[in-house]
């Protein structure tokens, strides 16, 4: 389904649709190959396609997750290389450098984890790692990450919608928003001498949002457990909004009323709305979002690639925004 | 005479006051200039390998900026350590040290141009005004060019010692743009460490020169 200007929406005639089992059969076939049909070389190429969506980098404990089939989840895109998606993070609680949270988040102790789920909701509830990490099925997402500063990346995360957690604990009828709180542990995390952010970092969204399918509560990438640097040991991934709207190390789930301040509206609120869109055609007031890098994969000299409307989830989400407008909501 | 004046020991050696000074050396300068290119040869290594991290657009961007800052400060410190260390032969290096800075503030602005902006010069006109921080920045560059263009023997004639001296002050503008520019930049993330300590070393050889200054009229 693409999206025009000028005509609105446009479907693929059902005859003109991959059936899924040739799809996913294709797979397969590569895979028949990998397994020794063909030649040692063309076996090692096939094998290479067929394993390419998250081969296990063998860091840390394995994460399997079942491929998701949620409408978008899966971008056939080039995966980001493991160590550009955790070696190049923003996660100020470790510093502000995109190098830093690799060096220095070794100090997060991301087990024992409790996370309070409160506010508006009938049954809130503190919930350790362990009854997180069951509440539902584990899968595998492949997502576009598009930050705000301009570059972007594809990771294979893995966890399941944050909608399974949200229906578990029945939000009240006053529930129109959700709150994520970031730990804020001065003995874990050496960036929280730094005053450049109102600590702890605050992010949220509107309370549909939430339940889109698409937003992730999220605990591991590449098939094994969050490194510590990409927020260990669970995050929220919204794929549509600009990284930052993305809360990484969550302590506490907050449901409310009114809409959550933010920690980059707090700092900044002529630069970072509450909704953080990813939108090409609104800039950021001090550079264009009309283009992005993507790293690991666009070649140094390359021109950047154009942004697409809604990081490319625009068929997912567009409806949530529908007589918003998004010059003013950025 | 002593039998020691007869053999040439270790005291016959030339008196190191005679020696002519290291600096002197028909080979300083040509080592000097390759010793200012090794940044430039890292950097490209870097690129042509692959070996700048996952942003290697970015990471150039910022390697060149931070190169030329530090070959302004270089080229500031000249005229203090000549003072400070009684070296005034210093003063044969100091138009490399200058003629450099303007090569890494090249390369700054073309790695910005290039890898940023795709060379799209309407893209470039409108973001350069857009961002307080480029505005200086480029600010400086512009105002790097008529001191690069004037570094030969020949302008120095042509304009006179007087006008040419005046003409290079423009560096303590250049120099405080720089930083301004470096500043602004940082700003967005409060991360001024790096910043104080620039800004403390233009404000030990400006203050320096100030401070001669106010000397001299006493």
């Amino acid at each position: 389904m693409h999206h025009l200007r000028d005509r609105g929406f446009v479907h693929p005639l059902p005859s003109e649709i991959t059936p899924r089992a040739a799809y996913e059969g294709r797979r397969d076939l590569l895979k028949h190959l990998a397994g020794g049909a063909a030649g040692a070389v063309l076996a090692a190429w096939a094998g290479r396609d067929a394993l390419a969506q998250a081969a296990r980098p063998g860091k840390l404990a394995p994460l399997p997750g079942v491929r998701s089939t949620v409408p978008g989840a899966m971008t056939m895109e080039k995966l980001t290389p493991y160590e550009d998606a955790t070696g190049y993070n923003n996660f100020y609680e470790f510093g502000t450098d995109k190098a830093d949270p690799a060096r220095r988040a070794g100090t997060l102790v991301p087990r024992p984890w409790t996370v309070a789920i409160e506010g508006e909701v009938k049954k809130p509830r503190i919930l350790d790692l362990d009854a997180l990490l069951k509440l539902a099925p584990m899968e595998e997402r492949v997502y576009r990450l598009r930050c705000v500063e301009g570059w972007s990346m594809v990771v294979p995360w893995v966890g399941y919608s944050l909608a399974e957690l949200i229906r578990q604990v029945e939000p009240t009828g006053n529930a129109r928003f959700v709150e994520f709180v970031t730990l804020a542990d001065k003995a874990q995390m050496p960036g929280l001498r730094s005053s450049v952010l109102d600590w702890p970092y605050v992010e949220g969204l509107r309370l549909d949002e939430a339940m889109n399918p698409l937003t992730l509560l999220t605990f591991g990438l590449y098939g094994e457990v969050l490194p510590n640097q990409n927020g260990a040991p669970v995050r929220v991934v919204v794929p549509w909004k600009y990284g930052f709207k993305s809360g990484k190390s969550i302590v506490r789930i907050r449901f409310t009323e009114k809409q959550p301040a933010t920690s980059w509206v707090k700092a900044a609120s002529q630069e970072y709305g509450f909704y953080s869109n990813v939108n090409p055609s609104v800039d950021h007031p001090r550079w264009s979002q009309a283009t992005e890098r993507r790293l690991g994969e666009d070649g140094l000299f390359q021109k950047k690639r154009p942004t697409l409307m809604f990081n490319g989830y625009e068929a997912q989400v567009a409806q949530l925004y529908t007589g918003l407008d998004l010059r003013k909501n950025y | 005479m002593s039998a020691t004046m007869t053999h040439p020991g270790p005291a016959a050696r030339p008196a190191p006051a005679r020696r002519p000074p290291v600096l002197l050396h028909p080979s300083a300068k040509p080592l000097l200039f390759v010793a200012c290119l090794l940044p430039f040869a890292w950097l490209l290594y870097g690129a042509l390998a692959n070996r700048l991290g996952a942003n290697p657009a970015e990471a150039l961007i910022r390697a060149t900026g931070d190169w030329t800052l530090r070959f302004l400060c270089l080229t500031l410190a000249v005229t203090p350590l000549r003072s400070w260390t009684g070296q005034p032969a210093l003063a044969r290096f100091r138009r490399m040290l200058g003629l450099f800075t303007f090569f890494y503030v090249v390369w700054h602005f073309l790695a910005y141009a290039w890898l940023d902006m795709g060379f799209d010069a309407a893209a470039i006109a409108t973001d350069i005004p857009k961002r307080p921080f480029a505005l200086v920045g480029f600010a400086a560059l512009l105002l790097m060019l008529p001191l690069a263009a004037t570094s030969f023997n020949r302008a120095i004639k042509a304009l006179g010692a007087a006008r040419w001296q005046a003409l290079h002050r423009a560096v303590y503008a250049i120099v405080l743009l720089g930083l301004l520019h470096f500043f602004w930049m940082r700003a967005a993330k409060n991360n001024f460490g790096e910043v104080a300590v620039y800004a403390a070393v233009v404000a030990l050889l400006l203050g320096w020169r100030l401070k001669r200054r106010l000397q001299r009229r006493d």
